[in-house]
C-alpha cells in the first residue's frame, strides 16, 4: 500500500537528531501505551499485519503531526473498537469522566 | 492541527490512554499485573548490552561468529536472547570494504531481544526517509564520515525479519576481556549509525 508510511526517499523531513542517552519512554503516558498495547497484542486481539495496518490508515496529516506512541495509541482503539471488544460511546464516556475528575 | 474530523478522539493522549487502559481491564481484557511487568521488562531487562555481548563473542570467538553470520536467530538465542520481534534474525558484518546500516522505512521495526526498544529518531521521518536515499549523508550527520570506495549497504527491516550490525572490532584491543569488548558496542554501533572506539 502506497501511503504516508512508506517513507523511503521521501523529501524534506528534516534533520534527525538524535537525542543523547536517550530514555526508553519520555513520559508515563508512552509506558501506558506500549504495555496496553502489547497486553492486547499477547492477548491475539490483532496480528501484527493489523497493528501496522491500523497505523498505516491514519489520515497522513494526522500520521506526521504526532508522535511514535500516539500511533499506536490511535491504533489500539481503532482495532479494540473494530473487534468489538469497547465502543466508540464507551471510550468516550471514559474519557469525559477522566476529564470531569482531572478538571 | 487545526481541526478535527468529528469522529476524531481529542488529543490528550495522557487522558485517552487512561480512559483505554481503565475500560479494558474493567471489562477483563488485560491484566493490570501484567501490563506493570512488561513496562519493567522493557524498561530495564531487556536492551542494547544483549546486543553487546553477541557482539563480543563473535569477536573472540570465530566459530561463533561463523554461526551467527550463518543463522543468526540461533546464535542469539544461544546467548539467551530470543521472543518478540526477534524471532528471525540476520546479522551483517561491517568490514574495511562494506558498512552495513539498518532502517525500517515503513514503520520502525527494530531486533528487541538484542537492542532494545528502538530510539525516537529510529522510529521518526527523518531517518526513515533519508536511510535509504542518502545513507552517506545520514552517516556523516552521525559522526560517521566514510571514504568514498567504502560501500554502503542498507538493510529495509520488515515485520518478519530484523537486522543487527556486526562492528569491526577496534585496533589495539588484542588483550581484552569479552566484557571488556562488550562494554565498548554501542546501541548505534548495532544500527550502523555509529563505529566502535577502543577507550
Amino acid at each position: 500500500m502506497n501511503g504516508v508510511h512508506d517513507l523511503g526517499g521521501m523529501h524534506g523531513m528534516g534533520p534527525i537528531n538524535p537525542e543523547a542517552n536517550e530514555p526508553v519512554f519520555h513520559d508515563d503516558w508512552e509506558r501506558r501505551v506500549f504495555a496496553v498495547t502489547i497486553a492486547t497484542f499477547g492477548a491475539g486481539n490483532y496480528n501484527v499485519d493489523e497493528f501496522r495496518h491500523g497505523i498505516e490508515r491514519m489520515g497522513a496529516a494526522n500520521y506526521l503531526s504526532t508522535s511514535y506512541y500516539e500511533h499506536w495509541l490511535h491504533m489500539v482503539e481503532t482495532l479494540m473498537i473494530e473487534n468489538g471488544s469497547i465502543s466508540r460511546d464507551e471510550l468516550n464516556a471514559e474519557q469525559a469522566k477522566l476529564a470531569k475528575e482531572a478538571a | 492541527m487545526a481541526s478535527h474530523e468529528h469522529t476524531d478522539p481529542p488529543s490528550d493522549p495522557a487522558l485517552r490512554v487512561k480512559a483505554l487502559e481503565s475500560l479494558l481491564i474493567e471489562k477483563g481484557l488485560i491484566d493490570p499485573k501484567a501490563l506493570d511487568e512488561i513496562i519493567d521488562t522493557y524498561e530495564n531487562k531487556i536492551g542494547p548490552r544483549n546486543g553487546a555481548a553477541v557482539v563480543a563473542r563473535a569477536w573472540v570467538d570465530a566459530d561463533y561468529k561463523q554461526r551467527l553470520l550463518d543463522d543468526a536467530t540461533a546464535a542469539i538465542a544461544e546467548l539467551g536472547f530470543s521472543g518478540v520481534q526477534g524471532e528471525d534474525m540476520v546479522v551483517v558484518e561491517n568490514s574495511p570494504e562494506v558498512h552495513n546500516i539498518v532502517v525500517c522505512t515503513l514503520c520502525s521495526c527494530y531486533p528487541w531481544p538484542t537492542l532494545g526498544l528502538p530510539p525516537v529518531w529510529y522510529k521518526a521521518a527523518p531517518y526513515r526517509s533519508r536511510a535509504v536515499a542518502d545513507p552517506r549523508g545520514v552517516l556523516d550527520e552521525f559522526g560517521v564520515p566514510l571514504p568514498d570506495d567504502v560501500e554502503i549497504r542498507v538493510w529495509d527491516s520488515n515485520a518478519e525479519l530484523r537486522y543487527l550490525v556486526l562492528p569491526e572490532r577496534p585496533e589495539g584491543t588484542d588483550g581484552m576481556s569479552e566484557d571488556e569488548l562488550a562494554a565498548m558496542v554501542t546501541r548505534d554501533s548495532m544500527i550502523g549509525t555509529a563505529v566502535v572506539h577502543a577507550p
